[in-house]
């Protein structure tokens, strides 16, 4: 074997195990849906949580085609991220893995503990408020497709 | 690799210089090579160090986003009228899901502000507040629309995550990569805590007082114009919306004249991206159910 087609070896090996590594996204939302087709009016085929490590088989535009949790379907890119996210603290020895941008630690730094101290010391802060906007804010993706079609607007959820 | 007690005096000392000199890339960066070269910093600690606000996760992003939001709630009161907060939610989440980024962390969500103030926020992670005094402004659906894509624009491009500075997110990260996976310390999660309330102290002044750049105000408007066409919208609404707000700034209140490039730029910005189409017909059932719910705001 001469020495440039063992340089075109070590590419191609490099390339197929970047490929590879491409193809396995986490989660990063809290809860996220796959669907039949690629768009919010598709049916809802499957539920993932966030750190649900899926494998990603087609991409059509902003939406990829994922395998996760032993179903099928296809999710918005922006609910997905490279990263590895790790839920329990503990598991492993994480923290040189997640300075190289590999990890995100679940429930850490900007999260559930500092938010808990953050309003120990500012009880004035309306945090209860918050929790209603979220809670009564909630709509099912269904009814806003509902909303677009009454109003003649269809194209938004593609 | 040394223990965490040996070098955590310099690692402090270093976290210092860099919460003094925030916002200062170049000392942060000579720093942590520094940090590395005595040995004080191992080369991954050092890229912890050297992270920036695009390395927060979305988790961080809704945390940050409902601190924000409930200092905004503690300045504010809620306009408390469930069906109005609704039809705002049901447009809002609607130009959200034709945004570039439609899936946030727990979901975008809007309410409305008892207020006669000319005013928005978005609040990172996708918490958006529209003042009434700005909804009396909206003639339309496509208007209302317009504004809220508008606030959605800034989630998308996090822009109230670039607002803090990087003094607190070096303070944070360096936390986070010395700490790897193991419990915080008291003295940890208090610096911790330290960095979260200046980080909510920039996005708020940047919010309510000192605005976005004209660079990130026409971000947000090339990401509505896009929204509004994606969704159907007329986005020549947002060009009506920013002419009306014109008639209506007083420059010398705490509202939209005080945090916004002048409407004039803008308009001519977005003329840029738009043309002139001339307005289409607003459907009926759109008319009727935004007078249902806004018509007497």
């Amino acid at each position: 074997m001469n020495k440039w087609m063992l340089i075109g070896m070590v590419f191609l090996g490099a390339a197929v195990l970047e490929g590879s590594a491409r193809d396995r996204m986490s989660i990063q939302v809290r809860e996220g849906q796959l669907r039949e087709q690629p768009s919010f009016l598709g049916r809802v085929v499957a539920g993932v949580e966030y750190g649900d490590r899926v494998t990603v088989q087609e991409t059509r535009g902003p939406w990829k085609r994922v395998e996760a949790r032993e179903a099928e379907g296809w999710i918005h890119e922006s609910a997905l991220t490279r990263k590895r996210i790790v839920l329990e603290a503990g598991d492993e020895d994480v923290g040189p893995a997640a300075a190289r941008d590999e990890i995100a630690l679940a429930g850490r730094g900007f999260t559930e503990d500092v938010e808990r101290e953050y309003r120990n010391q500012h009880q004035e802060l309306n945090f209860s408020r918050v929790d209603r906007m979220e809670r009564e804010g909630g709509l099912m993706v269904e009814e806003i497709v509902r909303f677009l079609r009454e109003g003649g607007l269809e194209g938004g959820a593609e | 690799m040394m223990t965490f007690p040996r070098y955590t005096g310099s690692v402090l000392v270093m976290l210092a210089l860099a919460v003094l000199l925030p916002g200062c890339q170049t000392i942060t960066q000579v720093g942590t090579e520094v940090g590395v070269g005595v040995g004080v910093l191992t080369r991954d600690e050092a890229e912890a160090i050297q992270r920036s606000a695009e390395d927060i996760t979305p988790e961080q992003e809704y945390y940050i986003g409902r601190a924000v939001a409930a200092t905004i709630l503690s300045q504010y009161q809620p306009y408390e009228n469930a069906e109005a907060n609704r039809y705002v939610n049901q447009v809002g989440q609607a130009v959200a899901l034709a945004s570039d980024k439609p899936e946030t962390y727990r979901g975008y969500r809007f309410l409305i502000l008892d207020s006669d103030e000319i005013n928005a926020f978005a609040a990172p992670g996708g918490f958006v507040f529209v003042t009434r005094g700005l909804l009396r402004l909206c003639r339309t659906e496509d208007e209302l629309a317009a504004v809220l894509a508008h606030e959605v624009g800034h989630v998308q491009h996090a822009h109230g995550l670039r607002a803090i500075r990087q003094g607190r997110l070096t303070t944070a990260f360096t936390i986070l990569a010395l700490a790897g996976a193991r419990e915080y310390g008291r003295d940890e999660l208090r610096q911790l805590t330290q960095a979260f309330e200046g980080s909510i102290q920039d996005i708020t002044h940047t919010l309510m007082t000192s605005g976005y750049s004209r660079r990130l105000e026409r971000e947000a408007d090339e990401a509505a114009v896009r929204i509004m066409k994606r969704v159907g919208y007329d986005p020549g609404a947002l060009i009506r919306m920013l002419e009306e707000m014109d008639r209506q700034l007083d420059p010398g209140r705490r509202d939209f004249a005080a945090t916004h490039p002048p409407p004039r730029d803008r308009i001519r910005d977005i003329r840029r991206m738009i043309g002139q189409p001339e307005p289409p017909p607003v459907p009926e059932v759109r008319q009727a159910r935004f007078a249902k719910a806004l018509g007497r705001i």
